[in-house]
C-alpha cells in the first residue's frame, strides 16, 4: 500500500490575534493510503475538520507538515494541487441556475486552459465522473432541485473530475437518510478500490464508519486529544472506540458494536425465546431502562417471546402475575406501569 | 516518497458517443442561438431607433445612410446624428453594457442576488467627487448651468471618477483583511452612506449657488445626452478594457459560483481574483457614473433578465449576454425618456426604476417557479 498524503509532527489549531494559537491536535503522525477509505472519526467538537482541512492545504499548519505525494501540501501550486486533491466540503453551494452536467464539469478547471473550454478528453472525463458515481441520470437536471443524497454525489462527481489521486470529503453523510449514507459510502470504498484513490472522509457516525472504513482515524479527546489508527475491529478490540465515545449516558456495546443508553435503576429483565423477535424484544427493553440479563440469571420480570399462534404473543411473567400482550408497545406500556411496585424496595 | 500519482480517469475508450442530450434552452423554450440572435436584433433596432428619434424625426433609412458614410435627404441631419444622437446612442449602450457587467461580477464575487457596484459605495463616491467641484470648487459653475449637460465638463467626469476610486479603493482596502462577503457588502454600504451624507451636508449649506446646486442635482437625475466626442474618447476605452478584463475572467467567475473555499480547492488564487473583479467592476461604474450620472436599476437588474432568458448561470454565456441586454435596457430606457414626440424630458433614473423595478419583479418570480436560482 502507497501512503499518498502523509502528515509528519502535526500541529493543527488556530493561530491567535496576540501570538497564542489554539492548538486542537498536535504531534500527528498519520499517513492516508491509496486504495482506502480512511474514516476520521470523532465526537463532535474533537477537530475532525480543522484536521481535515489541514491534510488538505486549506489552512496552515502550526508545526509539522503534511505531504501530499512527496511535496509539502501548503507549497504545491495551486492548480497543480487540484490536480492531485479534491474536496467535498460542508459548504452550502448556491449556484444558480445550472445543470448537474456543469457542475461537474467544473472539476475541470485545473486541467482546462484560461477561458475554461472543455475538450474531448474533458468531456469525457466528465461523462466518466457522472457514471462511476451513478449520478449520470442526474446530468440534465438542475443543480437546486437534487435532494442532499443526490448533490453529494454529484458533488462527490465532480471532485472526481479534478482526477485527484485524494478526495478529502468533510462530512458528507451528515443530513443524509440512513439508506443513502450507506450508499454513498459504499460508492465511496468502491471507488478507492477500483480507481486506486485514497479517499479520507470526516464523520461522527460510529457505525457506519466501522462497518465501511478500511482504516479509522479515531480521536479521543483529553489532554492532549490521542489519535488511535487502525482497522476498525483492531480499535473496537482495544477499547479505543468505547473510551472516546465514552459519557455517563451511553455505554458501548462491545459485542454488537453499538452505544446503548446506560440502564438507569429501574430492573432487570430476561427474555426467553429466540429469533428476530428476542432480539428486538431485549431491544425494546434495554430502551426502556431495563438490564437484560441472560436466560439462566435472575431477573425482576421475564418476557417470554411465544410464536404459538398466527401472531406472535408476549408474556409477561412477574411476581404479580402472567399477562399476554400482542405488541411490544403494550408489553411496554404494562411494564412501565409494573416497574415501580417491583423495585419499590430494592436498594441501588 | 515514488511519485506514483493514481491518475485516475475515464477508460481509454470512452470518448465515444456522445448520448443524444438535448440541447440547453433559453426563456419560453427557444434554442439559446435564436435567443441571442433575436437579442442582438432588438439591439441594433434601438440603436438606430436612438439616433432616429428626438425632437426632429429622422427616416430610419436616413439613419442607415449616414451610420455607413452615405448622404441623407437633408444634409443637416448629418451634423443632428454624427454630433449628437450617435454619441448619445454609444453612450447608452455602452453605459447599459458596462452597468450590467459590473453587477454581474459583483453578484457573483458577492453571491448576492442584490450586489452591484453601486451596493459598494461607488456611485456614491462619485456624486462626493462630483459635488465637491460642483459645490465647493467654483471654477465649473459657469458652464454647469446647462441643465443636463452637466456631465459635458470634463472636470465634473475626472471628480466622479475620482470619488468612484477612493471609495473603491477603500472597500478593496477593507475586504483585504475581511473573509466573508457579505461583510465586505456592508461596509461598502457604510462607506456609501457616509459619502451620501456628506453629499447632502454640502448641498444643504450651500456652499454653491442655486443654480449649481440645480446643476449638481440634474447631473444625479442622470442622462445619456451629456456626452460628446472627446467624452467618449474616454468613456469608450474605459468601458472596453472593463468588459475585456471581464470576459477574460468568465472561468473564475464560473469556479466562484461554488463559493471561495471550493474554487480555491480547484486552483483558483481567491484573493486576486477578488481584486481584479471589484477593480474591474469599479472602472466599469466609476467612467459611466461619471458621464451619465448615478443610474441605478440596470446594474442590479440586468444580469437577471440575461440568467432568466438564457436560463443559465454559466459566465461565458452570460457576460456577452449581459453586454447585449444592458444596453438594449439603456437604450429602451434612453428613449422612454426622451418621451417621443412630445418637448419635455423625463430623468432618466426615473425611468430606470419604474419601468424596471416590476420587470424585475415579474422575472424573480418565474425563476422561483422553474427552479430556486438566483434568489436564495
Amino acid at each position: 500500500m502507497t501512503a499518498v498524503l502523509e502528515a509528519r509532527s502535526l500541529r493543527v489549531g488556530y493561530a491567535g490575534k496576540r501570538g497564542s494559537p489554539t492548538v486542537v491536535l498536535d504531534d500527528l503522525d498519520l499517513s492516508l493510503r491509496a486504495g482506502e477509505l480512511t474514516c476520521l472519526l470523532g465526537p463532535n467538537g474533537s477537530g475532525k475538520s480543522t484536521l481535515l482541512r489541514t491534510l488538505a492545504g486549506m489552512q496552515a499548519p502550526l508545526a509539522g507538515s503534511a505531504r501530499l505525494l512527496g511535496d509539502d501540501v501548503r507549497r504545491i501550486p495551486a492548480l497543480e494541487r487540484a490536480q492531485r486533491l479534491a474536496v467535498v466540503l460542508t459548504d452550502q453551494i448556491d449556484t444558480g441556475i445550472m445543470r448537474v452536467a456543469d457542475l461537474v464539469a467544473l472539476g475541470r478547471y485545473p486541467h482546462t486552459g484560461w477561458g475554461g473550454r472543455l475538450g474531448p478528453a474533458d468531456h469525457a472525463c466528465v461523462r466518466w465522473a457522472l457514471a462511476v458515481t451513478g449520478a449520470a441520470p442526474l446530468a440534465q437536471r438542475n443543480v437546486a432541485e437534487l435532494s442532499d443524497g443526490e448533490r453529494q454525489r454529484v458533488l462527490i462527481a465532480r471532485a472526481l473530475a479534478q482526477q485527484p489521486a485524494v478526495i478529502a470529503l468533510d462530512e458528507p453523510i451528515a443530513f443524509i437518510d440512513v439508506p443513502r449514507r450507506v450508499e454513498l459510502t459504499g460508492l465511496l470504498r468502491h471507488l478507492a478500490r477500483e480507481c486506486g484513490l485514497a479517499v479520507l472522509l470526516t464523520t461522527h457516525d460510529l457505525d457506519l464508519a466501522i462497518r465501511t472504513a478500511d482504516t479509522v482515524w479515531l480521536l479521543e479527546v483529553g489532554t492532549p486529544t490521542r489519535v488511535h489508527v487502525g482497522a476498525p475491529e483492531d480499535l473496537v478490540l482495544q477499547g479505543a472506540v468505547g473510551r472516546a465515545f465514552h459519557s455517563d449516558e451511553v455505554a458501548f456495546d462491545v459485542t454488537r458494536g453499538v452505544f446503548v443508553p446506560r440502564p438507569s435503576a429501574f430492573g432487570s429483565a430476561r427474555v426467553v425465546g429466540d429469533g428476530l423477535g428476542a432480539r428486538w424484544t431485549a431491544r425494546a427493553l434495554e430502551r426502556e431502562g431495563l438490564v437484560v440479563v441472560g436466560a439462566a440469571d435472575h431477573a425482576d420480570v421475564t418476557v417470554a417471546v411465544l410464536h404459538d399462534g398466527a401472531e406472535p404473543r408476549w408474556r409477561l411473567i412477574s411476581p404479580a402475575g402472567d399477562h399476554d400482550l400482542h405488541s411490544i408497545r403494550d408489553l411496554l406500556d404494562e411494564l412501565r406501569g409494573l416497574l415501580p411496585v417491583l423495585t419499590a424496595g430494592s436498594v441501588r | 516518497m515514488a511519485r506514483t500519482a493514481v491518475r485516475l480517469g475515464p477508460p481509454a475508450a470512452a470518448g465515444g458517443a456522445q448520448p443524444g442530450a438535448d440541447p440547453p434552452r433559453g426563456v419560453l423554450g427557444l434554442t439559446r442561438p435564436l435567443v441571442v440572435a433575436g437579442l442582438l436584433c432588438a439591439l441594433v433596432a434601438l440603436f438606430l431607433l436612438t439616433i432616429a428619434a428626438g425632437s426632429v424625426t429622422i427616416p430610419l433609412d436616413d439613419v442607415v445612410r449616414i451610420v455607413v458614410g452615405g448622404e441623407p435627404a437633408r444634409p443637416a441631419w448629418t451634423t443632428i446624428v454624427t454630433d449628437i444622437r450617435l454619441p448619445r446612442a454609444i453612450t447608452a449602450t455602452l453605459a447599459g453594457a458596462g452597468l450590467g457587467v459590473g453587477g454581474l461580477l459583483m453578484q457573483t464575487l458577492f453571491r448576492n442576488p442584490l450586489a452591484d457596484p453601486f451596493i459598494l459605495g461607488i456611485s456614491a463616491g462619485a456624486s462626493l467627487g462630483v459635488a465637491l467641484v460642483v459645490l465647493v470648487a467654483g471654477s465649473a459653475g459657469t458652464t454647469l448651468v446647462g441643465g443636463l449637460a452637466v456631465a459635458g465638463n470634463v472636470g465634473v467626469a475626472g471628480a466622479a471618477a475620482a470619488g468612484a476610486a477612493v471609495v473603491t479603493v477603500a472597500v478593496l482596502a477593507v475586504s483585504r483583511r475581511m473573509t466573508s462577503p457579505a461583510t465586505v457588502l456592508i461596509i461598502g454600504l457604510m462607506f456609501g452612506y457616509a459619502a451620501t451624507a456628506v453629499v447632502s451636508v454640502l448641498v444643504y449649506s450651500g456652499f454653491g449657488r442655486f443654480e449649481r446646486i440645480r446643476a449638481f442635482i440634474a447631473w444625479g437625475f442622470g442622462s445619456f445626452g451629456g456626452t460628446t466626442w472627446t467624452q467618449l474618447r474616454v468613456l469608450v476605452p474605459c468601458v472596453l478594457v472593463g468588459l475585456v478584463v471581464a470576459a477574460l475572467l468568465t472561468k473564475q467567475l464560473n469556479a466562484l459560483l461554488l463559493g471561495d473555499r471550493y474554487a480555491a480547492s480547484m486552483g483558483l488564487h481567491v484573493a486576486r481574483a477578488r481584486t481584479v473583479i471589484v477593480l474591474a467592476a469599479s472602472l466599469l461604474a466609476g467612467v459611466v457614473t461619471a458621464f451619465c450620472g448615478p443610474i441605478a436599476f440596470i446594474g442590479v437588474a440586468v444580469p437577471h433578465m440575461a440568467r432568466g432568458l438564457l436560463r443559465t448561470s454559466d459566465h461565458r454565456l452570460l457576460v456577452p449576454a449581459v453586454v447585449v441586454v444592458g444596453g438594449i435596457v439603456a437604450l429602451t430606457a434612453g428613449l422612454v425618456a426622451q418621451l417621443p414626440g412630445q418637448d419635455a424630458t423625463l430623468p432618466l433614473n426615473a425611468v430606470t426604476s419604474l419601468v424596471g423595478a416590476p420587470v424585475v419583479v415579474v422575472i424573480l418570480m418565474r425563476l422561483r417557479h422553474a427552479s430556486q436560482a438566483v434568489v436564495t
